[in-house]
């Protein structure tokens, strides 16, 4: 389950925030902000895809930048909403 | 001691011409900003002490000395030349925050190019808009965005080269070259173009209400003002530590984080990652950071993240902090004197003035909250909207003015006289935002005079958003405006009405999201999507956004009576 997120979470990551072209490797531990793939502005685009896909409300206090900096953070973040 | 002393005594008596003996401008018949860069810092007997000591996002580090920085620039001069290129060539230079950029910027002006630097996060449509209207002949890029560049060439007629850093084996095409700097030998010298005061140096392009951009173009004596207001308003020192937070693909990351600290000789710092409150005050920590130039959306961002991860740091170093972009709110100063031992300075400037013209001035009382007051030098003043006479009876609200004649002051907009024309009015050029000036002197921003959105200190057209959002299959008209936002000042919402067929829901706000996010750029991106029936007009057709707007920030609704469906 924890890895079929993780993959649906990358996939995303690199069909919207990626270029095309881009031969940049994501991972569970690639730098997403800090590392300049997503910046703070795309970040809302992220976490309503996020809200969408998993039905529920991440609290605003809760989208730091450092909360969406790894998909392992974001997996991290989710749980707290998540109830399977 | 601060490096200004009195304010009073220097606005007294400052002239632009003890500026320009400080810094020997034009000594020699030598007027060129790349020479005051490095080659004058080198032969005043500081070529071995750091420019550059920069840090990319995974913890890799270089450092470069002032010679190095000579040097390096130099080779980018000779390759340009080499590939043909010329004085008065537009250079683009799109790329992230690498040491190359820093190099090339300096290379280019040395060969007397015009330096076109463009935020490397632009979507293919900003990008082309840019390149487009500024003919530009060459651009300087690296893989990640050399897709970009590709996809869009095709309609530059005038973009004849594209030179790709760290090609590290790509396969090239036509009018495509590979250069790793480091590689190239036999080139480390070069005779600098000695270039004129009022010689075009570079080009930055700022967002309007409408149209399309425009391209602010600066001339080689914009360093007199870079210099001085480096030294007096950020009070560097040759022993200090700088770290100007903003991208050279806008002006601050320019004036103030090449220009104006290298003119002054100082040793500056550059981190190449995205935003993290940690991975900021670990740089600090690490390097030792003294002055620090930052914006209040940053400041924002790091008052979310509360006193924690500042107690976790040695942040004792830092001895001036300075704020840029957009009002620095007066909670954001408070909370700095808390968090550092001490405040941001707010400072008011444009793309257009090319240095900072409204400020708080280190060892002046601040007024948190307040713009502060204008550099000397500057004359300065509020106007009437209407006549654009200046308004004499203290805490009245007009527009911004400035009286032309400061050295960094831009000289036109790139192919757009009537535009450039209609920002002189009644002998003052009028910065377009409205303020106040009280009883001591001191501005206080009030708001801008236009419907351009200034997101997290970057000024973004609706002009642009909006023809951007008609090209999507689904819209058939829409509106953007700039709503409040606690962190980033305004961010951008989007009015659309859907063409017959389509209906409102999460995927298509999404999808028009990242439409405008790769079209234009993250900025642009709307963080809100309203669906509406239809836009309000003007009988003549015109969307009336100040209605939109008022709405949105619960203000006073205004004059209706040209409402269509009034």
């Amino acid at each position: 389950m924890q890895d079929d997120v993780k993959r649906l979470i990358i996939d995303y990551i690199k069909k919207e925030y990626l270029d095309e072209d881009s031969d940049q490797e994501v991972t569970e531990t690639t730098k997403l902000i800090s590392g300049g793939i997503v910046d703070s502005f795309s970040m809302v685009s992220l976490k309503m895809y996020l809200e969408k896909k998993f039905q529920i409300k991440i609290p605003d206090e809760k989208a730091t930048p450092e909360a969406f900096d790894s998909v392992n953070n974001i997996v991290t973040l989710l749980r707290e909403f998540v109830h399977s | 001691m601060e490096n200004m002393g009195s304010y009073e005594d220097r606005y007294r008596s400052f002239t632009w011409g003890m500026a320009v003996r400080e810094l020997e401008y034009g000594k020699g018949g030598m007027y060129n900003i790349g020479y005051y860069c490095c080659d004058r810092i080198c032969e005043r007997g500081m070529g071995e002490k750091v420019a550059l000591l920069w840090e990319g996002f995974t913890g890799d580090m270089r450092k470069y000395t002032f010679n190095d920085l000579r040097i390096l620039s130099n080779r980018f001069a000779n390759v340009l030349i080499e590939q043909g290129l010329t004085s008065g060539d537009r250079v683009c230079l799109f790329m992230d925050r690498i040491p190359e950029l820093y190099f090339a910027f300096v290379g280019i002006l040395k060969m007397g190019g015009i330096v076109q630097p463009l935020f490397s996060a632009f979507g293919e449509e900003a990008l082309a808009m840019r390149l487009s209207d500024a003919s530009t002949r060459a651009i300087l890029t690296t893989p990640k965005h050399l897709g970009k560049v590709r996809r869009i060439r095709p309609n530059l007629p005038d973009l004849e080269l594209v030179i790709v850093l760290d090609a590290r084996g790509k396969s090239l095409g036509k009018g495509e070259v590979a250069l790793s700097i480091d590689d190239v030998t036999g080139r480390d010298t070069f005779d600098v173009v000695p270039a004129a005061p009022d010689m075009p140096s570079v080009l930055h392009y700022t967002s309007g209400t409408t149209g399309k951009p425009k391209g602010a173009l600066h001339v080689h004596s914009s360093v007199i003002a870079q210099y001085m207001t480096t030294k007096w308003v950020l009070d560097v020192t040759t022993e200090d530590i700088y770290w100007c937070t903003a991208d050279p693909g806008w002006v601050t990351g320019t004036s103030y984080g090449i220009i104006g600290p290298w003119s002054c000789g100082i040793t500056q710092v550059v981190l190449d990652a995205g935003f993290s409150a940690r991975h900021w005050y670990a740089f600090i920590e690490k390097y030792r950071v003294t002055v620090w130039y930052s914006a209040p959306t940053a400041i924002r961002l790091l008052m979310k993240e509360g006193m924690e991860p500042v107690n976790h740091f040695d942040l004792s170093s830092l001895r001036h902090l300075a704020s840029v972009g957009e009002p620095l709110n007066a909670e954001a100063v408070l909370w700095s004197e808390k968090a550092f031992g001490r405040p941001f300075h707010d400072t008011f400037w444009q793309t257009e003035t090319g240095s900072i013209v409204i400020t708080n001035f280190p060892g002046m009382k601040i007024k948190p909250g307040s713009m502060g007051k204008p550099f000397p030098g500057m004359e300065a003043t509020v106007v009437h909207p209407k006549t654009f006479q200046p308004l004499e009876k203290p805490g009245s609200v007009g527009l911004i003015a400035l009286k032309p004649g400061w050295p960094s002051m831009f000289r036109a907009y790139w192919n757009n006289l009537e535009t450039f024309e209609r920002k002189f009015k009644n002998g003052w050029y009028i910065c377009g935002d409205r303020s106040s000036i009280d009883n001591d002197g001191y501005y206080w921003f009030v708001g801008r005079d236009d419907d351009v959105i200034n997101t997290a200190g970057h000024l973004v057209g609706p002009f642009e958003i909006e023809s951007a959002l008609l090209e999507h299959p689904s819209v058939a008209e829409s509106a953007a405006i700039g709503k409040p936002d606690p962190i980033n000042m305004e961010v951008v919402k989007a009015f659309v009405a859907l063409k017959p067929g389509f209906r409102s829901s999460d995927d298509l706000t999404m999808d028009l999201m990242n439409f405008i996010r790769r079209k234009l750029s993250p900025l642009a991106m709307p963080q809100e999507i309203e669906y509406v029936e239809s836009l309000p007009k003007t009988r003549s057709g015109k969307i009336m956004r100040r209605l939109l707007r008022a709405r949105e920030w619960g203000e006073e609704i205004g004059d209706t009576s040209t409402l269509e469906n009034d």
